[in-house]
């Protein structure tokens, strides 16, 4: 029985958070909306072209609904939305929803390389922060915190290109891939290394990684700056509680209290942090694909934008922030199910 | 000097005014004694003057083109060489000092009373009004802030006013939240009860009891966002987007030396170097600053 009225009430909490993220996406929608518009670029011309007949142009007004009362437009954008129908790209005349397809796997590829490496390296640092506060490891991962957010992230992706690609060597350019191994591999789900792997290319498999380690390396920064610092932060939290007092009198070694014990109540709050971070990263990428030039869905938007290609850009915003509202919404409920205190 | 002293520290103030400055007095001395805050401070002025003093200081014109000296190495006539213009980096950067400030100023000044009013709005009357602002906030909380600002950017066209304009639409939540947060423990303090007895209006109780009690977090919460504010608007440069040339805006010049970045590194790093510099001094500024007023 009581575990049924639990099992309720986060059922309850679990809708009514369904609730508040359909309202998000709704304004979400308004804004874009809106922001379609009031733009001073005229929809119908970017569709017809500028020299259009005047009869031309008024049938392709009426069939876009721009005759009808705004709540009316409004209505069917939103409907249109939900069936996955962003309008055309003017710049590649291919459907948005197809193009936003055929980029997105890059730029998740990309963000989830670096939010592993984030996770990889910050957490360790952010730990060893808290366990050795004022000493090295603190010092470090303060230096690294600053580091991160005070980097413009474009330009730490050129520097990295002058120094590890042109002066060094160790890494692949810009781009996804060579040139010459471009056509060895048919794309299937999209991301690159997978692909490679499935089909056996291994030599396109390693310069395919060539390519991502240094822009995956630069998201990596910031997500470990952002990682290990809320990490230490819930750590010194945790190091304080009375059960990590009593596991040391119990006898347990050092490793066992920070690694076991505390850091495993933090993981917690560090799910957040780390969905969190994601969804920055995809943020991130919008620069960090423009300076490597990668075939995500930043550069996508960024491209669509400087050729006053609006389908494309709302497109892409929408999508955006509908997969950063969704890896919220994933964090809550990871948190709801490991925290039997968030239920 | 000792008397002065004694005047600041003293445990008895004869006035508000001699309680206030003692205040300020005595958050000075704990900022002075964290070497990384006072470092940020100092980061912060030297930025202030370099802007004031451009003119003065600056060893060349930073938009006069003299394609003779195009794309020279640092040396002693060009600390830091010439772009693809034949114009002295040194100088452009120097100049950009404004450029920077002006956004920083800008966005601040338009982003921290709006933030602030929606945030004592909504946490002092609770209920609808609570609900229906933070619904708006959530959403503007909800877009990652780079590509709604380029959203905007998209509608209103590129330039620095525009910039400055997006970056605001994108900045106000946070600052919205952190004003509620505090407001939603002011209200029922027992100070605002005594206000309310003696029949201040809301508007009176909101203004002059809540917003001073909130302003040290929202203030905290600026110098920190500051970096960001520089991140996000060199990003918008370095786009296109923000300010056009010939302005010398780093963002901007880092895009103009990207072409030539593996021949000429020197056009892209510069510029980058005064960004990161300066968003470090906000960032250590505020961490200090975090420190002496914020005690929670």
């Amino acid at each position: 029985m009581a575990t049924m009225t639990r099992f309720g009430r986060s059922t309850g909490a679990l809708a009514r958070e369904v609730m508040t993220i359909l309202v998000t996406i709704l304004g979400l929608l308004v804004v874009t909306f809106l922001i379609a518009r009031v733009m001073p670029v005229d929809p119908v011309l970017a569709v017809v072209g500028d020299n259009a007949r005047p009869d031309v142009y008024e049938k392709a007004r009426l069939d876009m609904g721009l005759d009808k009362p705004l709540v009316i437009q409004f209505w069917l954008y939103i409907s249109k939305v939900f069936q996955g129908d962003f309008g055309k790209s003017v710049l590649t005349s291919n459907l948005v929803i197809d193009d936003i397809r055929r980029v997105f796997p890059a730029t998740l590829e990309l963000a989830t390389l670096g939010t592993l490496i984030g996770i990889t390296l910050g957490i360790p640092l952010g730990v060893l922060a808290a366990t050795k506060q004022g000493r090295w490891p603190d010092h470090i991962a303060r230096f690294v915190g600053l580091f991160g957010y005070s980097i413009p992230i474009f330009w730490l992706g050129l520097m990295g290109l002058l120094l590890f690609y042109a002066k060094l060597g160790w890494v692949g350019g810009p781009g996804r891939i060579d040139v010459a191994y471009q056509d060895f591999v048919t794309p299937m789900t999209g991301i690159l290394l997978l692909d490679c792997a499935l089909q056996g290319e291994w030599d396109a498999f390693w310069n395919a990684a060539s390519h991502l380690v240094l822009p995956s390396s630069v998201l990596g920064l910031f997500s470990t700056a952002y990682i290990s610092r809320m990490t230490r932060s819930f750590m010194i939290t945790e190091l304080q509680q009375h059960y990590v007092i009593t596991a040391r009198v119990k006898g347990l070694s050092e490793m066992r209290v920070v690694w076991g014990h505390a850091l495993r109540n933090a993981i917690v709050p560090l799910l957040t942090v780390i969905a969190l971070s994601y969804a920055n990263l995809l943020e991130g990428s919008v620069l960090t694909e423009t300076v490597f030039a990668w075939p995500g869905l930043g550069r996508y938007i960024t491209n669509s934008l400087l050729q006053s290609d609006m389908n494309a850009v709302l497109g892409g915003t929408i999508v955006v922030g509908t997969v950063f509202v969704g890896i919220n919404l994933l964090s809550d409920v990871l948190a709801r199910t490991f925290d039997p205190r968030a239920r | 000097m000792s008397t002065l002293r004694a005047y600041l520290t003293s445990e008895r103030p004869a006035s508000r005014g001699q309680a206030r400055l003692g205040q300020y007095y005595r958050q000075w001395r704990s900022l002075r004694s964290n070497p990384l805050a006072l470092t940020g401070l100092i980061i912060i002025l030297a930025l202030l003057v370099i802007a004031a003093l451009a003119p003065q200081i600056a060893p060349y014109n930073p938009i006069a083109q003299n394609l003779d000296q195009r794309l020279l190495p640092p040396s002693a006539a060009h600390w830091f060489g010439t772009d693809a213009l034949g114009r002295d980096i040194l100088s452009r950067i120097l100049h950009g000092t404004r450029i920077t400030l002006v956004i920083v100023v800008l966005v601040v000044m338009s982003v921290g009373p709006v933030g602030l009013l929606i945030g004592t709005l909504a946490g002092y009357f609770g209920g609808p009004v609570d609900t229906l602002l933070m619904r708006v906030t959530d959403v503007f909380m909800a877009f990652p802030r780079l590509v709604l600002a380029l959203a905007f950017v998209a509608v209103l066209g590129p330039g620095i006013e525009n910039a400055v304009i997006a970056i605001a639409f994108t900045a106000w939540p946070p600052y919205a939240r952190v004003a509620r947060a505090e407001t939603m423990v002011i209200r029922n303090a027992d100070y605002i009860a005594a206000v309310r007895l003696q029949g201040a209006s809301n508007l009176r109780i909101i203004l002059r009891h809540v917003v001073p009690m909130c302003l040290p977090s929202v203030i905290v919460r600026t110098t920190l966002d500051m970096a960001g504010i520089i991140l996000t608007a060199a990003g918008l440069g370095f786009l296109g987007l923000g300010a056009q040339p010939p302005l010398p805006e780093w963002g901007a010049m880092i895009a103009s030396g990207r072409e030539f970045i593996f021949d000429q590194w020197w056009v892209a790093a510069f510029p980058g170097m005064a960004i990161c510099l300066v968003a470090l001094g906000f960032n250590l500024f505020g961490d200090g600053l975090r420190d002496v007023l914020d005690a929670h």
